[in-house]
């Protein structure tokens, strides 16, 4: 394609985002994004059984770190990475414009709630945990606390609209807890995810905490199900019932923690603490009070 | 010279056990279809009574009487009324607490003062904490008008057995929930003993009703299609079942399964008080509990005059009636959970662990395992890696903190851990280390209604008690 000054612009590569690098599908394999009328946007990465094993490899390895983490400093890590996606915020309208085929309007409505989400989320670091724990007044001498913990690794699967801001609802929820993640971006809209995963390169996201895949994630998420080192599996972007039994299912191997979306997701709305309890667990300290 | 102890039976008269036990269903009791079975006292392996089993017209039944109950009475309730039938119940508890204490050391093995001093009054508890919540849900953090989610089908193991009754049905009814229960096949009794507690309560009919069974009942309650809620504590192999067959439903789900925890002693622990803890977390109620401290790992330059000390301790341990009132170790719930003890343990020395156990006599009849201990473990042992659900401790040793970290959490479980230790900053970092739901430092086995109790990993998920068990019974509404 030329431009108007007849330049022939120089194209990017889309590819998967593993450990804080831009790696090609080890398969060798991609498959074609398309606008909304079928027409060729993009070659992307097709990720495959061996991707989403290295994935986890790498967020098992930032779980360690990220976990640990001061949850002030996850909240300025979620806000650093909303600050990098304003400033790509025209980029990203252009995505999802090609991608979904909506109007101007409502891509700009959508880039604006992502980044909005990510601050909504990077602002929930610092207090999640004064909201869902506290300290329990037990019959006893006894000093009885309850706090919430990240739950691991989490495999995510973002919706295919809005491609952008179902993508960031999904993953903002799961690190900022300290949780690490592997997301499958949406298989029909997938463009918006790349640059989204150029904005966590960028942003201080410790390498591997967030990992983005895209394929199919019916051929995907199976292989992530049934794995041990995953310890939880959000399921917004699946809607075939079939798949999501057989995932459920799959995730009673190593008792996975599931969390399904509402029929009909409005992910505009102002979001509830659900998707940070889903993937957290409660922890209950006891301590004997004497002199 | 050595003083005995005198006998100090408990006695049995203040419990009427009948020859046989119906199902209760929609507030009385009714015969079930299935093939009658028998519960026996594991202490004597007499037959204490004959038990209906439902069958799946039975299950129909149960559930349909709880959807009845929901729809009709329940659901209409005030918050202030579900609490005060609470409140009934918590008083009948008690007023009825020595009775239910008798009936749950005959059916269960466990000692008298187990059953008296902990099971039953924390069962009452828990039916006090909740009925308190009952009009306060809106409180609770989990929106300002949160819903019960409709019928709960709860199933509960043979280790506390009214207990775990009370774990599971005070907070569906607080909430405003149905429930069908089913008590495990060895110790039906005291759930049916506290189905009479509904009928003098006047709860309305059908709000809680009580089908007795064996794994086959408990898998067709679960797939009955209108139950909403599935609630279950036990081993996790039956927990990843129930959770494989709700799959695809839209039934909410909270597991309670085994654990394999981790009891930390280091080198500056107060340890006589360790030692106690060590005996009770491992040895309360004979090992039959998923959250007992069956791990020690004891830091190395103290490993063996702790290992000194608890076998003396050991020595001092009463096995026997669990009705005598100085009994500390009771009977073994079944012969299967014997056989199971007894194939770990040879397990455990077949692949070279060191065992112990204190010269101790051995009741003619009935199920019973000496306090035992294992050293010389390592991580890759059957003992050390497998829930026993007996009186057996399997003892590693570890260096340095970061060591026993690693050695803890190298389990699929992650449901408790104990932290013995007298420097305050060390427990804080130790606690936050552990991965599993309850940490017990410089204590061990306390529980509370108010204390919320459950695992991580491969421990189940969700709680029990606190504001935080309440969100399993809970239904909020979510945009996304």
């Amino acid at each position: 394609m030329m431009n108007n000054n007849d330049r022939v612009e120089i194209r990017k590569t889309h590819k998967l985002f593993i450990g804080g690098a831009f790696p090609r599908s080890e398969s060798g394999r991609t498959f074609e994004a398309t606008n909304s009328s079928g027409e060729f946007l993009a070659n992307m990465a097709m990720a495959s059984r061996k991707d989403a094993r290295d994935a986890v490899i790498a967020a098992r390895a930032a779980f360690a770190s990220w976990s640990k983490a001061t949850a002030y400093n996850r909240g300025q890590v979620l806000y650093r990475i909303a600050e990098v996606m304003q400033g790509r915020a025209e980029q990203f309208v252009q995505d999802i414009q090609n991608s979904e085929g909506v109007s101007i309007k409502k891509a700009t409505k959508q880039v604006d709630t992502a980044i909005d989400r990510m601050v909504w989320y990077a602002g929930w670091a610092d207090k999640y945990a004064q909201v869902l724990g506290n300290t329990n007044p037990v019959a006893g001498p006894f000093f009885n606390f309850s706090v919430p913990e990240p739950t691991g690794v989490v495999a995510a699967v973002a919706p295919d609209s809005p491609s952008l801001l179902g993508l960031v609802s999904v993953i903002a929820p799961i690190v900022m807890t300290g949780n690490s993640v592997i997301a499958i971006a949406s298989y029909k809209n997938p463009v918006p995810a790349i640059t989204l995963s150029e904005c966590l390169a960028t942003s201080d996201v410790i390498g591997g905490n967030i990992n983005i895949l895209t394929g199919d994630p019916a051929d995907i998420m199976p292989w992530l199900a049934t794995h041990a080192d995953v310890n939880a599996l959000d399921l917004t972007g699946i809607t075939n019932t079939e798949l999501i039994t057989q995932l459920e299912s799959d995730a009673a191997g190593t008792v996975k923690r599931v969390r399904t979306a509402p029929a009909d997701p409005d992910f505009y709305a102002t979001p509830t603490l659900s998707r940070v309890r889903a993937f957290t667990e409660i922890k209950t300290v006891w301590h004997p009070m004497g002199v | 010279m050595a003083f005995d102890y005198a006998p100090a039976p408990e006695s049995t008269a203040i419990v009427n056990i009948k020859s046989s036990y119906d199902l209760f269903i929609n507030g009385e009791f009714t015969p079930g279809g299935g093939t009658p079975f028998t519960t026996i006292n594991p202490a004597t392996e007499e037959v204490l009574a004959t038990i209906s089993e439902a069958n799946q017209v039975d299950v129909n039944r149960a559930v349909a009487s709880a959807r009845r109950a929901y729809d009709k009475t329940w659901s209409k309730l005030s918050g202030a009324d579900r609490g005060k039938y609470l409140f009934r119940i918590a008083r009948i508890m008690q007023e009825r607490g020595r009775e239910l204490a008798v009936l749950e050391s005959l059916d269960n093995g466990k000692p008298i003062k187990e059953s008296r001093d902990v099971d039953i009054p924390i069962a009452a508890a828990h039916f006090f904490y909740h009925a308190g919540w009952a009009d306060k849900l809106e409180f609770a953090g989990y929106g300002s008008n949160p819903q019960a989610l409709g019928v709960a089908a709860q199933i509960i193991p043979w280790n506390f057995p009214l207990l775990m009754l009370a774990w599971k049905v005070a907070p569906a009814l607080a909430t405003g929930n149905t429930v069908v229960l089913k008590p495990a096949e060895t110790t039906p009794l005291t759930a049916l003993l506290f189905a009479e507690i509904c009928q003098q309560a006047d709860l309305p009919p059908g709000v809680v009703n009580i089908i007795t069974g064996a794994g086959e009942t408990g898998r067709m309650l679960v797939e009955h299609p209108d139950v909403n809620k599935v609630a279950f504590t036990g081993s996790t192999e039956v927990g990843k079942a129930i959770q494989r067959q709700v799959a695809g439903t839209n039934k909410r789900l909270t597991l309670e399964l085994g654990g394999k925890a981790a009891n930390i002693i280091f080198d500056d622990a107060p340890i006589d008080q360790a030692i106690e803890g060590i005996v009770n977390g491992i040895y309360f109620n004979q090992g039959h509990v998923c959250c007992a401290g069956s791990r020690l790992l004891l830091q190395e330059s103290i490993a063996e005059q702790t290992i000194e000390s608890l076998k003396r301790r050991l020595q001092t341990l009463r096995l026997g009636d669990p009705l005598d009132k100085n009994t500390d170790i009771g009977a073994i719930n079944s012969r299967e959970q014997l056989n199971r003890i007894i194939d770990l343990t040879k397990s455990g020395e077949d692949e070279g662990a060191e065992r112990w156990s204190p010269a101790c006599a051995i009741p003619d009849k009935g199920f019973w395992f000496a306090p035992t201990i294992f050293t010389n473990v390592t991580q890759a042992h059957r003992i050390a890696r497998e829930e026993i659900f007996g009186p057996v401790l399997s003892v590693l040793t570890f260096r340095t903190p970061d060591e026993a970290v690693e050695k803890a959490n190298n389990t699929q479980y992650g449901l408790s851990a104990g932290i013995w230790t007298e420097k305050g900053s060390r427990i804080l970092w130790m606690a936050n280390k552990m991965r599993a739901g309850v940490v017990w430092a410089n204590t061990f086995n306390r529980f509370d209604p108010a204390s919320p109790f459950g695992g991580y990993k491969e421990s189940g998920f969700g709680r029990e008690g606190g504001v935080q068990g309440l969100g399993a019974y809970l239904n909020v509404e979510d945009p996304s």
